[in-house]
C-alpha cells in the first residue's frame, strides 16, 4: 500500500499535503459556484428583466422554503438517513396552525404551533427509526403519508384562512428594501448548520456516523442520540418552512407542498452530500438552492415553463453523479 | 503413491503493495484429507479464493486430474468440481435448505422451470447420503444452527458432484458433539474419494482427521509432508519460523494492585460464569479457539453486549457500561478484532480519527479547535511511529499495521485505564507485529492494565503475565505464564479435554 | 402450516377478509359479486405496478420513476392513438411496454455500469420522464375526445364477467407467480437480496441481475401507461403524480423488506388489494374518504414495524447449553 515510500521519520508526518486554499478550491461547492455564476450570466444576457432588484428578491422566495429543509436534510443524509416525510411535516403543521386560528390564538401563538408541531413529527420519526431501528426510507414514507393524511382528515376539501396580519410578516414582509424576512432568515439558518456541521464536535459526529456507524460507535459517538437530534431538527425545519409557506400564501390547504420532499432531496444531492452518507457540505446545498432558484427564475422569464425546469434538474442531478465514474472509467481506459 | 486430484503449482497473486501468495504449491490427493496449516496472514484465504474463482493468480498453474485449467469466474470453480465450505457460512439466510443446495443447478422441468418436487427428492437424498436426517429440505436456513449450516454446505458440495471440496475452519463456532459429526462426514467424504483440504488453527482436529499437511507462512508454503509421522513441535516451528518467546520484547514492569474485577459475568446465549481480575501493570491474555466468546467478554466490558447478570469493578468502583461512551469515560477502551469496520472510519482522515473520542479535549464549547486535533494526533502517532504521507490522509489507504497504529493511537489519546486489544495482530505484517507488541509491552510499563485477546499461541505466551483460558463460553482455567507452561499444555487446556483442565 | 399461519400473507388475507366483513355488517350490499370484482379492477394496475417494483426492491435497490414512466408511456401511446387512429390496439400496447422498457433499462444500466444509487438514479428519471411528457405533447392534454374507441374500450371489455384490465392484473400476477418461484432467474433476484457476496460464489451476476429488475420494473410500467390512458381516458403531464409512492407502499406492506431478498408475489398482491380493499370500503362505511391517506400511512408504518420484527438477527450461539435447549 501507499505508506511504503512514504519518509521513515514519523516525525516528519505533515498536517497536509496540499494548502487548504487549495483543496477548497477544487471542491465541489467551488464547481457549483461557478455553474451558478454562469446562470447568473446568462439570465441576464437572456432577459432585461432580470438584473431588476425586485425581480431578484421575488426570486428568491420560490426556493427560500425548500432550502431551509435542505439545510437540515443535508445533515440528516450525511449521516446515513433520509426523511421523506418532510412535505407531510409541512401539511400538518400548516393545518395545526389553522386549527389553532379557529381558536383564536395569536401571531406568537402560531409560530409557536408551527414549531412544535414540526419537532414534534421529526421527533415521532426519530423514535421510530432510532429506537425500533426501522430503515428511515419506508418508516418516512409511511409518516408523509400519515401526516398529510392527518391534515385531510380534519380539513377535507376545505381550507383555513383569515390569519392575522401581523402573521403575513414572515413570507410577505421585507426587513429593508428589497431584502426579505424569509430570505434573511435562510441566510442566518443556513449560516447556523454551517457552524453547526463544520465547525462543532456534533457535526463531525454526523460526518462520522455517515461514514461508519459502528465505527463511530464504537469509538463512543451516541450514534441513536445524533440521529434522534437530526431528525428533530429536520421536523423543527419543516416546521418553519411551514410557517413561512402559510403565510406568504395566507391559507392553508391539505395539499399544500405536495412533492416537495424530491426537491428538496435534489436540492441536497445536487449541493454535493453522497445519498449514502459520509460526505457533503452545507455550503454545497446552499448555492446548489440559489442554482435551483436561478434556473427555475430564469426560465420562468422568458415563458419556459416549470416542468422543463425540473427535467433540466433531473439531467443535472444524474450527470454531476455519474461524472466522476464516468472520468475514472475513461482513465482506466486509458 | 497414486497421482494427485490437483496440482498448484508456483501460484503468486499480489495486492498493490502486499504478495499475498509467492510462488506457492499444493497437491490434494483423492481420498485424502491434507491440512493447510498457517498463522493469519499467512495466505491460506487467498487461496481458497484462488481455488474458487475469486481471485486470478497473477501466475501460476492449476492442474486438476494431468490437465491445466483456469479458474477465473465461481461458475469455473463449479465446473472443475470445487466446493467450498466456508468459514462464515455464505449461504443463503432467506431461502429453503432444498434451494441452498440447488441454487445455480436447480433440477428443471421440460418447460425449462425449476422442478421442486425433484428438487427436493433430490436434496433429501443428498442429506440423508451424509447423514444429516434430521435437517428438513424445506426448512428455512436462518432457521439452523451454525452445524447445520455446515452440513447443508456440504450437501451442496455433494450435490454438484464436487471431487475437491475445501473445508475453510469448519469447525470454528461448532461444539465438541457438531466437531465429531462433522468429522464422521469427513471420513464419509474420504471414501467417495473426494479430496479435501482442510483449514483448522487446532492441532488435535489436524492429527485427527488429516492423511497430509502443508505450511504457510506470509504468503510461502515452508514444508509439507505425511501426518502421523510429524510431530507438532515441528509443525509449530514451521508456521511461527522460529522459537517461541524469541522476539516479544522482555518487560521489567511490576504488576502492581488489582484494578479491574469481574465478577460472575453472565450472558443468556454467549458466555456464563465469567469471574477474572486485572492487575494494574499487567497484560492479561485471553486464549480459546475463534468462537469461544472471548471477544463477546470484552464487548461487555465495553458497553456494546448487554450482560444479564454480574458486576464489573474498576478501581473499587462498580461500573456497568450500557454504551462505549459510558466505557470510555470509565477509562475501559477496547481495540477490536474486526480493524476495518470497527475500528478506523476508513474514509475520514487521520488527525480526524485520532481525535474523535477526545473531541471534547481538543475543542473549546464544542466548536472544533482543528490545530488541536492535529496537535494531539500528531503527538500519539508519533509515539507510535506511524508512517504516512500526512495527517489529513483517509485511514483507509494505510496497511493493516499502520491502520491498527491509529486505533491504538486513538485510544491512547483518552487516558485510558484497562486497554482491551481483541486480536491486535491479525492480518498485519511481522514488522508491524513487532511494533505492536513493544508498544504493549511499554504501556504496560507507564502503568496501564492491558487484555489481550488472541488465538495466536505465540503471541499469547510471549505476551501474557497470565493467561485466561475460555472453551464454549466460559473460562476454562486461569494460568500463570512462567516457565513451565508450554504450547503442548496450552492446547490441551484450550482444547477442553476436561480431565486435563481440571 | 403453523408457517402459514405466522406469515404475512394469512395476517393481510385475514385483514382484508376482516374489513370485508366489518363493512359489510354495516353495508349488506358491499359483498356481492359486482362490487367486489369492481374493487379488484379498481386495483388491477396497483398490483402489475407493486410486482414490478416488489423485483427492484428484492436486489436491494428501489424504483421511484415508475410512475412518470407510466405517464410518458401512456402519453406517447395517447398522441399515437390520436394522430394515427388506424393503428391497432395491441400495437400501441407494445409500443407503450417497449417505452417503459426502454425507461427501465435506462435506470438499470447508471445502477449496473456506473454504480450510482438507484434512489438517486431513479429520483432524476422520475423528474426527467414527467419532464418529457410536456415537452412531447407541447403541454397539451389528450382527452376522450381524441382518443379511437378501440383503445377506450381495450379495458372495459368483459370476458368471462370480468373486464379486460382485470384479467391482465390476473395473467400477470399468475406469470409472475411461476417466474419468481419457478424460474432461476427469478430465484436468483432473491439469492442476491439476500446474500450478494455468497451470490457471487454461486456464480450469479450481480449488477446484471439488477440491471433485469429495472427492465421488468420498466416494462410493467409502460404496460400500466397503455392500461390507464384506456382505462381513465386521459392522457397529461398529472396522470399517476405521486403515485411512485403509493406503489412502494403497497409493497412494504405486502411484507417486502427494503433490506432485500424478502417478499413475496402473493403478499405483494395483497398489499396492494389491502389499499383497494380500504380505499373502496371508506365510503361504504359513511367515513370520508379523507381518512384513506392517514389509514395507508399507518399501514405502512405498521408493516414496516413487523417487518422489522420478523426480521430477528440471531447472533452465533456460543454456549453449549443454550445450544443444546435450544
Amino acid at each position: 500500500m501507499s505508506d511504503r515510500q512514504q519518509p521513515t521519520n514519523a516525525r516528519l508526518i505533515p498536517d497536509r499535503l496540499t494548502s487548504r486554499l487549495k483543496d477548497n478550491l477544487m471542491s465541489w461547492p467551488s464547481l457549483l459556484l461557478v455553474v451558478a455564476l454562469l446562470i447568473f450570466l446568462a439570465n441576464s444576457l437572456a432577459s432585461p428583466y432580470f438584473l431588476s432588484p425586485w425581480a431578484l428578491s421575488d426570486a428568491t422566495f420560490n426556493f427560500t422554503e425548500k432550502a431551509i429543509i435542505a439545510l437540515a436534510m443535508a445533515l440528516l443524509i450525511v449521516s446515513g438517513e433520509i426523511d421523506i416525510s418532510v412535505s407531510g411535516i409541512i401539511a400538518i403543521t400548516s393545518t395545526m396552525m389553522g386549527v389553532a386560528l379557529q381558536f383564536g390564538a395569536d401571531t406568537t401563538t402560531l409560530v409557536l404551533v408551527g414549531l412544535s408541531v414540526g419537532l414534534i413529527c421529526g421527533a415521532f420519526n426519530g423514535v421510530l427509526v432510532t429506537k425500533l431501528g426501522l430503515p428511515s426510507i419506508v418508516v418516512t414514507i409511511g409518516t408523509m403519508s400519515l401526516f398529510r393524511g392527518i391534515s385531510f382528515i380534519i380539513l377535507g376539501d376545505k381550507s383555513y384562512k383569515n390569519y392575522p396580519e401581523s402573521f403575513a410578516y414572515f413570507g410577505q414582509g421585507y426587513l429593508y428594501w428589497v431584502i426579505s424576512f424569509e430570505f434573511v432568515l435562510y441566510l442566518l439558518l443556513a449560516v447556523g448548520f454551517y457552524i453547526l456541521l463544520h465547525k462543532t464536535n456534533f457535526g463531525r459526529h454526523v460526518f462520522t456516523i455517515g461514514n461508519n456507524a459502528v465505527a463511530a460507535e464504537f469509538s463512543g459517538v451516541r450514534v441513536a442520540r445524533v440521529k434522534f437530534v437530526l431528525f428533530c431538527l429536520t421536523g423543527l425545519m419543516a416546521g418553519v418552512a411551514a410557517i413561512l409557506l402559510t403565510s406568504r400564501l395566507g391559507s392553508t390547504r391539505p395539499s399544500i407542498a405536495r412533492g416537495w420532499e424530491l426537491e428538496v432531496i435534489t436540492m441536497v444531492v445536487l449541493g454535493g452530500v453522497n445519498i449514502l452518507g459520509g460526505s457533503g457540505s452545507v455550503q454545497g446545498v446552499v448555492i446548489a438552492a440559489f442554482i435551483m432558484g436561478l434556473v427555475t427564475f430564469g426560465l420562468g422569464l422568458l415563458n419556459v415553463p416549470g416542468i422543463i425546469m425540473s427535467v433540466i434538474l433531473g439531467i443535472l442531478l444524474i450527470t454531476v453523479i455519474a461524472l466522476p465514474t464516468l472520468l475514472s472509467k475513461f482513465k482506466n481506459r486509458q | 503413491m497414486s497421482d494427485p486430484k490437483l496440482v498448484l503449482k508456483d501460484i503468486t497473486k499480489s495486492f498493490p503493495g502486499v504478495i499475498a501468495l509467492n510462488n506457492v504449491s499444493l497437491n490434494l490427493y483423492a481420498g485424502e484429507v491434507t491440512a493447510l496449516i498457517g498463522e493469519n496472514g499467512a495466505g491460506k484465504s487467498t487461496l481458497v479464493k484462488v481455488l474458487t474463482g475469486i481471485h486470478l493468480p497473477n501466475s501460476g498453474d492449476i492442474i486438476i486430474d494431468g490437465e491445466p485449467v483456469k479458474i477465473s469466474s465461481a461458475h469455473d470453480a463449479f465446473e472443475c468440481g470445487i466446493s467450498a465450505i466456508h468459514q462464515e457460512t455464505v449461504l443463503f439466510d432467506e431461502l429453503s435448505v432444498a434451494e441452498n443446495i440447488y441454487l445455480g443447478h436447480a433440477p428443471k422441468t421440460r418447460f425449462g422451470t425449476i422442478n421442486w418436487r425433484e428438487m427436493r427428492t433430490k436434496a433429501r437424498q443428498v442429506l440423508d447420503d451424509i447423514g444429516a436426517k434430521h435437517i428438513g429440505e424445506n426448512t428455512k436456513l436462518s432457521e439452523l444452527g451454525i452445524a447445520n449450516k455446515h452440513l447443508v454446505a456440504v450437501a451442496r458440495a455433494m450435490s454438484i458432484d464436487a471431487q475437491i471440496v475445501i473445508m475453510d475452519e469448519p469447525t470454528a463456532a461448532l461444539s465438541h458433539r457438531e466437531i465429531e459429526d462433522l468429522f464422521t462426514l469427513i471420513e464419509l467424504l474420504k471414501s467417495e474419494g473426494k479430496a479435501i483440504l482442510f483449514i483448522s488453527h487446532k492441532f488435535d482436529e489436524i492429527y485427527r482427521i488429516a492423511d497430509r499437511f502443508a505450511v504457510y507462512r506470509d504468503g510461502e508454503m515452508v514444508g509439507d509432508g505425511s501426518l502421523p509421522e510429524t510431530p507438532q513441535s515441528e509443525i509449530i516451528q514451521m508456521m511461527v519460523g522460529r522459537a517461541v518467546n524469541q522476539i516479544y520484547p522482555t518487560r521489567t514492569s511490576q504488576v502492581g494492585d488489582t484494578l479491574l474485577k469481574i465478577d460472575n459475568l453472565n450472558h443468556p446465549t454467549e458466555f456464563a460464569d465469567i469471574s477474572f481480575e486485572l492487575k494494574k501493570g499487567e497484560i492479561l491474555g485471553f486464549y480459546g479457539l475463534v468462537g469461544a466468546g472471548r471477544s463477546e467478554v470484552m464487548q461487555a466490558l465495553f458497553g456494546i453486549t448487554k450482560t444479564s447478570s454480574g458486576t464489573i469493578t474498576l478501581d473499587g468502583q462498580i461500573i456497568s457500561p450500557k454504551s462505549p461512551a459510558d466505557a470510555i469515560q470509565a477509562g475501559i477502551v477496547y481495540v477490536p478484532e474486526e480493524r476495518g469496520t470497527q475500528g478506523v472510519v476508513t474514509d475520514m482522515p487521520i488527525f480526524q480519527n485520532v481525535s474523535l473520542p477526545s473531541l471534547r479535549k481538543t475543542s473549546r464549547g464544542n466548536f472544533l479547535k482543528i490545530a488541536e486535533e492535529f496537535a494531539l494526533a500528531r503527538e500519539y502517532t508519533t509515539r507510535l511511529d506511524l508512517r504516512a504521507s500526512s495527517l489529513s490522509q483517509h485511514a483507509g489507504t494505510l496497511s493493516g499495521g499502520n491502520q491498527q497504529k491509529i486505533v491504538i493511537a486513538k485510544w491512547l489519546a483518552t487516558n485510558p485505564d484497562v486497554i482491551i486489544l481483541d486480536e491486535p495482530t491479525k492480518g498485519i505484517d511481522i514488522g508491524s507485529k513487532a511494533a505492536v507488541h513493544e508498544f504493549m509491552a511499554e504501556l504496560v510499563e507507564q502503568g496501564l492494565s492491558v487484555i489481550m485477546v488472541s488465538s495466536e499461541l505465540p503471541e499469547i505466551m510471549g505476551m501474557s503475565d497470565r493467561i485466561v483460558v475460555m472453551n464454549e463460553g466460559r473460562i476454562i482455567k486461569i494460568v500463570e505464564n512462567d516457565d513451565e507452561l508450554t504450547p503442548a499444555k496450552m492446547l490441551v487446556i484450550a482444547s477442553g479435554i476436561t480431565e486435563d483442565a481440571a | 402450516m403453523n408457517n402459514f399461519i405466522k406469515s404475512r400473507e394469512f395476517w393481510l388475507g385475514a385483514a382484508i377478509l376482516g374489513i370485508i366483513f366489518g363493512v359489510s355488517l354495516r353495508a349488506p350490499n358491499f359483498v356481492n359479486f359486482a362490487n367486489l370484482a369492481d374493487i379488484f379492477n379498481n386495483t388491477s394496475m396497483l398490483i402489475i405496478l407493486a410486482l414490478g417494483q416488489m423485483v427492484v426492491i428484492l436486489t436491494r435497490s428501489i424504483d421511484l420513476s415508475m410512475a412518470s414512466n407510466l405517464a410518458l408511456s401512456g402519453m406517447i401511446v395517447a398522441l399515437i392513438n390520436a394522430a394515427y387512429p388506424e393503428i391497432p390496439v395491441p400495437v400501441l400496447m407494445i409500443i407503450a411496454t417497449f417505452c417503459g422498457l426502454l425507461m427501465g433499462a435506462f435506470n438499470g444500466i447508471l445502477v449496473w455500469k456506473l454504480n450510482i444509487p438507484a434512489i438517486v438514479v431513479t429520483l432524476g428519471t422520475l423528474t426527467i420522464f414527467r419532464g418529457t411528457i410536456f415537452l412531447i405533447a407541447g403541454g397539451q392534454w389528450v382527452n376522450a375526445a381524441e382518443l379511437s374507441t378501440g383503445f377506450v374500450q381495450m379495458t372495459r371489455h368483459l370476458f368471462i364477467g370480468l373486464p379486460l384490465l382485470s384479467w391482465f392484473a390476473i395473467v400477470i400476477a399468475i406469470g409472475f407467480f411461476i417466474f419468481m418461484t419457478r424460474t432461476s432467474s427469478g430465484r436468483n433476484l432473491y439469492a442476491i437480496g439476500v446474500n450478494p457476496t455468497a451470490s457471487v460464489y454461486a456464480g450469479i451476476n450481480v449488477g446484471r441481475t439488477k440491471f433485469n429488475s429495472f427492465c421488468i420494473a420498466g416494462a410493467l410500467s409502460g404496460f400500466c401507461g397503455f392500461l390507464w390512458v384506456s382505462r381513465y381516458v386521459i392522457g397529461s403531464v398529472e396522470v399517476a403524480n405521486g403515485y411512485e409512492l403509493t406503489i412502494i407502499a403497497a409493497c412494504v406492506i405486502g411484507g417486502i423488506s427494503i433490506a432485500g431478498g424478502v417478499g413475496s408475489v402473493v403478499g405483494t398482491i395483497l398489499g396492494a388489494l389491502f389499499l383497494g380493499i380500504i380505499n373502496s370500503a371508506l365510503p361504504v362505511i359513511n367515513i370520508s374518504p379523507f381518512w384513506q391517506m392517514a389509514i395507508s400511512g399507518s399501514a405502512i408504518i405498521l408493516a414496516v414495524i413487523l417487518n422489522g420484527r420478523s426480521a430477528n438477527k440471531k447472533g452465533r450461539i456460543i454456549l453449549k447449553t443454550s445450544e443444546d435447549s435450544s
